[in-house]
């Protein structure tokens, strides 16, 4: 039949894991930023939260969309598997970024309390429900199980504790001030609970993964990636903490990737080379990719460089 | 009684003479203490997400060119004017995009949670246009739109300006990749069926043929401009309610009422009108002869014909005389207004004698009446609107355009008409494709989820039901608040506009 290009595979492979890493990442410091809000009670700090991720979130979440548009391009069975096999948890992502997205729209409309108390609850919920489902669903992706085994609620409730990792370091660009020492102090408790947590869900899931050296290093990256986020953050060099923890959340994908690989869904034995789309479908793929990404990246430093630096007086969400 | 199509549910090797029954043949019963069978909540939670999805996608497409507009006129002319139509036009445009995200983002999922064999069959032609929907289209709006919404005193006006045109040209781009793959399923071509890991899977053999679909053009010209009619419909109908609360009623209350806000909404919005409602009435004409050729079984759905015929009448106006003819509609059993021919004549471009293919020449049928109700409806809000636009024009060359009270209220009862209509259009195109999910190609209930479960589908279909009717609950709310309000008075601050909304008798919104 179609001769499988196998590098093509591969690279939509990584390509697909990137996304994921991408929306981890940027859209997890806006994550991180709503669990911060939980903890903070003073309308005015939480009106500058809001303020510090109003322009981005929006972009931030588009890399879940590429995510699930690549997977279902590149990796039509892995799509249809994987989401199929995950309905519930699934729905339970999209209602918790619902909430989140809707919420600071809908808080911004009205002045009074009640409206803001729960429109404020709803963006915590949605902020801290988003990551933890997709945790527990990319873990049980990786270990091939469905519904809820314990080492996946685990790896939930780390990718939760690296959103504050993220959300942390991104307030200390954010803001100024006492603000600033306050919430970004939430930083390296983070990344000790991340680390914990990541080492519980590794015990747990032991019996289920094989230990090579990619991994074993991966897992010694994010430990040394760690402590320099906790250094970075001590002397206030803030943008080089958001650098490691981005780091922190790569690492944390591509051990995904380590342990997949040479599968794409260990559910159902699926191989990265059986489950990719044939010719001419992959090289169309990748022809438009090239072309688009680099756009999509200058459209992100265009963004972020626009709204560099704190957030200004006077600017709301 | 003769046996009527839409009677048969199973495929090919059913029998035509077999009472109808559901469940029965090569389609799988529901399971057996399952609350509901998982393809029709499937099927239903798909038809309820998209209905509900729709709306924010034309409101953000139809504000597009509007904003670019008053962001052009506000750059050029530094206008304070300007400045306002574009803040609050800004403001309703925002609230919707990030509604339309997290609903579009619904919809993308559901192809693989509900529909994994639909996907999996159809993911290397399908799944492209999707991945290029993100990444083209979408990354460019979601990005500027930051820059659209929040930095207004970051970047120059240039930029600014540019902004806005990449926010309405990634909103555009979102249409027509979505409607690549959407065009695909009604007429599909340039693929093959082959096996891959046991299931049929469509592979793509001709790239253009399969996105150069020849239905793309029709869908897009009429979805765009649909889109701009509704949202012209929409200002026009907010705008005629402030005009009509001032000048009829009397009432000023408000003491933020911005005369010349609300009549440059009005005009800007009415000029609009004015090329929208004809031009899309011209245009659905045209793309009716195009389905009928390509679809010829939704064409006899729309006009509800069962038997195979010339010079077949357009009913203008059909009147349904009993519950039957209205759940079972039969175009020649009906008491109508029809144009002799006037079918035959739209199908074919002009000849009223053309033969129209019925709906009993097809094993299956889409659901009858609520295709030919629908297409009804649709045609029916579609004159009205060219008739709006008449008017109005004529109201204006006369110089009484803020006189007019009918006009006011024709306007005002219009304001959603617009969104209705495109609803109603989606549900012709979409529900008169059925038993089809690709047309010929593959049922809707081959589609499905083959692990899903009764209980699993029925419960996130009463969670959509909840969380869409709260979420469409408080979308009105806060954009019928924001409309009310209307925009920040020109020299005043934050603090009046809020004490004049506290003593703001409007009656359908109460604040608390």
């Amino acid at each position: 039949m179609i001769e499988l290009p196998i590098a093509l595979a591969d690279l939509w492979f990584g390509i697909v894991l990137a996304f994921l890493a991408a929306f981890l990442f940027l859209d997890g410091f806006d994550f991180g930023v709503g669990a911060i809000f939980a903890l903070r009670t003073d309308a005015t700090e939480r009106e500058q939260l809001l303020a510090a991720i109003g322009p981005f979130w929006d972009g931030n979440e588009v890399w879940l969309v590429v995510f699930g548009g690549g997977l279902f391009a590149a990796f039509p069975p892995v799509y249809a598997g994987l989401f199929s096999r995950h309905y519930l948890l699934l729905f339970g992502v999209l209602g918790a970024l619902i909430l989140r997205g809707l919420a600071p729209e809908f808080y911004e409309q009205r002045e009074d309390e009640r409206w803001h108390r729960w429109w404020g609850r709803a963006f915590v919920a949605g902020s801290v429900g988003a990551p933890f489902l997709l945790g527990v669903f990319t873990a049980n992706w990786v270990l091939g199980v469905s519904g809820i085994a314990p080492a996946s609620v685990v790896v939930g409730l780390a990718v939760v504790a690296l959103t504050v990792v993220s959300g942390a370091a991104f307030l200390g660009v954010k803001t100024r001030g006492s603000f600033r020492e306050e919430t970004t102090a939430y930083g390296p408790r983070a990344a000790v609970a991340y680390l914990a947590l990541v080492v519980v869900a590794l015990a747990l899931a032991a019996p289920r993964l094989a230990f090579g050296p990619t991994t074993l290093f991966l897992v010694a990256l994010s430990v040394a990636l760690a402590g320099g986020y906790v250094l970075a953050l001590r002397r206030g060099r803030y943008h080089l903490a958001l650098a490691t923890a981005g780091g922190l959340t790569a690492g944390l994908v591509a051990l995904v990737g380590a342990w997949l690989y040479p599968l794409a869904d260990p559910a159902t034995g699926l191989t990265v080379a059986d489950a990719a789309v044939g010719s001419p479908s992959i090289e169309l793929l990748t022809g438009a990719s090239v072309l688009l990404l680099p756009l999509v990246a200058t459209y992100f430093v265009m963004l972020y460089s626009v709204f560099r630096g704190p957030i200004e007086p006077g600017e709301t969400y | 009684m003769p046996i009527r199509p839409e009677h048969i549910h199973d495929g090919p090797n059913s029998d035509p003479r077999r009472p109808p029954r559901r469940g029965t043949d090569d389609e799988p019963a529901p399971g057996g203490g399952d609350v509901i069978d998982p393809a029709l909540a499937s099927r239903l939670q798909f038809a309820l997400t998209t209905i509900v999805h729709i709306i924010f996608p034309v409101m953000s497409m139809g504000l597009a060119p509007f904003l670019v507009y008053f962001t052009w006129k506000e750059v050029r002319t530094g206008e304070a004017l300007y400045v306002r139509l574009r803040r609050f036009w800004t403001k309703i445009f925002a609230i919707s995009f990030a509604v339309g995200t997290v609903t579009g983002l619904v919809l993308e999922f559901e192809f693989g949670t509900n529909f994994a064999a639909f996907s999996e069959t159809v993911g290397a032609l399908m799944g492209g246009p999707l991945a290029v929907e993100g990444m083209m289209a979408f990354m460019l709006e979601a990005t500027f739109l930051g820059v659209f919404v929040f930095g207004r005193e970051r970047v120059s006006d240039r930029f600014y300006f540019v902004s806005s045109v990449f926010v309405g040209l990634g909103t555009w781009l979102s249409a027509v990749w979505i409607l690549i793959a959407n065009s695909w399923m009604q007429t599909p071509r340039g693929f093959e069926m082959v096996t891959e890991n046991g299931h049929p899977v469509v592979a793509l053999t001709d790239p253009i043929a399969a996105y150069a679909n020849p239905r793309f053009p029709w869908m897009f010209v009429h979805m765009q401009n649909a889109a701009v009619l509704s949202v012209a419909l929409f200002m026009a109908g907010v705008a005629a309610y402030h005009i009509y609360r001032r000048r009829h009623l009397g009432v000023v209350d408000s003491g933020n009422y911005d005369a010349e806000f609300w009549r440059a909404t009005l005009k800007v919005a009415l000029v609009v009108l004015i090329v929208t409602a004809p031009f899309q009435v011209i245009h659905g004409d045209a793309y009716g002869r195009h389905v009928a050729e390509t679809q010829p079984q939704k064409f006899a759905a729309m006009e509800a014909v069962w038997e195979t015929d010339s010079y077949v009448p357009e009913y203008l106006i059909a009147f349904p005389t009993s519950v039957e003819d209205l759940t079972d509609p039969r175009a020649k059993e009906l008491f109508g207004i029809g144009i002799p021919g006037g079918a035959s004549w739209l199908a074919s471009g002009g000849d009223a004698s053309a033969e129209i293919t019925g709906l009993n020449e097809f094993e299956e049928s889409p659901p009858v009446a609520v295709v030919f109700w629908s297409f009804r409806a649709m045609v029916a809000l579609g004159f009205w609107f060219v008739v709006l636009a008449f008017w109005s024009a004529y109201r204006w060359y006369s110089g009484e355009l803020y006189d007019d009270r009918l006009l006011h209220k024709a306007l005002m009862v219009s304001a959603l008409a617009g969104v209705f209509t495109v609803e109603l259009g989606w549900i012709v195109t979409e529900v008169g494709r059925q038993p089809w999910v690709i047309q010929g190609v593959m049922k809707t209930t081959a589609g499905v989820s083959p692990g899903l479960t009764g209980t699993d589908a029925a419960l996130t279909l009463g969670g959509f039901a909840a969380v869409y009717l709260g979420l469409l609950t408080v979308y009105t709310y806060v954009i019928a608040r924001i409309v009310r309000r209307g925009p920040k008075p020109p020299e005043s601050d934050a603090e009046s506009g809020r004490e004049t909304s506290t003593i703001d008798p409007a009656p359908e919104v109460t604040d608390d």
